[in-house]
């Protein structure tokens, strides 16, 4: 799975954005996110699930409660906008590199 | 972990250089940059032109799986070193960053591992910057069509 897309995916969505705007400063329980959207309760859970599987929000376990909270690393990785060019640029020479292995000069 | 692609684009600065070193002897590596059907394996576009030498010309085409070109550029070569270095020209079609030139060098590290040094110049430092930030839109975009085409299939 590609994380660099899944992290522009997560972060093309209004929703998504406004719940990271929102987390900017605090770390809140899914519940408390949710009660500053009209969306459904489940609808927000599965933003919340893509927010976290892509690494921008870490979960932390407080006695019975879930916080959520900005995983300040990652949305740096997004920020620098240098990022996104080295990795296209890493992924065209790792394919370089897998080609040239299996490379046979034709006789 | 050690990347092992670097950029190095240094603040207010109008060039950026690209780093690598490969799992590849020096020569099958100039050969990657230097034959047509190779370069369109890893660059994942269509060669037109490859005209290995000085004075030679190059020219890059790819087209979406409905024929329509979405990336044009071309250029003109400087310098042909074999295993050494290439000097060219580099312009985008359609884009308002100017024309760059290029400088890769082609080292040895060992038998079996060898580095590329990429150094870019841009005309201004707004086009370089302009350059940087291409990948990220092209990201977005992605993103947003993904999100049409996911869209239009629960239509």
């Amino acid at each position: 799975m590609n994380l660099r897309r899944d992290v522009f995916q997560a972060i093309a969505d209004p929703t998504r954005r406004a719940i990271l705007l929102l987390l900017a400063s605090q770390s809140l329980t899914a519940g408390a996110i949710a009660a500053n959207f009209d969306t459904a309760r489940p609808t927000i859970s599965k933003h919340l699930q893509i927010l976290t599987e892509c690494e921008l929000l870490q979960q932390e376990q407080s006695g019975r409660e879930i916080h959520y909270h900005i995983n300040a690393k990652k949305m740096k990785e997004v920020a620098d906008f240098i990022e996104p060019f080295r990795q296209m640029w890493d992924d065209r020479f790792n394919k370089l590199e897998a080609i040239m292995k299996n490379y046979k000069p034709k006789k | 972990m050690e990347l092992k692609t670097k950029v190095n684009a240094e603040e207010g600065k109008h060039d950026l250089v690209i780093t690598r070193e490969f799992d590849l002897p020096l020569e099958l590596l100039f050969k990657a940059f230097t034959e047509p059907e190779l370069i369109e394996q890893w660059m994942g576009t269509k060669v037109l032109k490859f005209e290995g030498r000085k004075f030679g010309g190059w020219q890059f085409e790819t087209s979406d799986p409905k024929g329509n070109v979405v990336f044009k550029a071309d250029g003109v070569i400087h310098e042909f070193s074999p295993n050494k270095r290439i000097v060219r020209t580099f312009e985008m079609a359609g884009v308002p960053f100017g024309v760059q030139l290029e400088a890769s060098e082609f080292e040895a590290i060992t038998d079996e591992k060898s580095r590329v040094n990429m150094h870019v110049i841009f005309e201004s430092v707004a086009q370089r910057d302009e350059q940087l930030k291409l990948p990220f839109k092209q990201g977005i975009n992605w993103a947003h069509n993904r999100l049409e085409e996911v869209m239009n299939k629960l239509r």
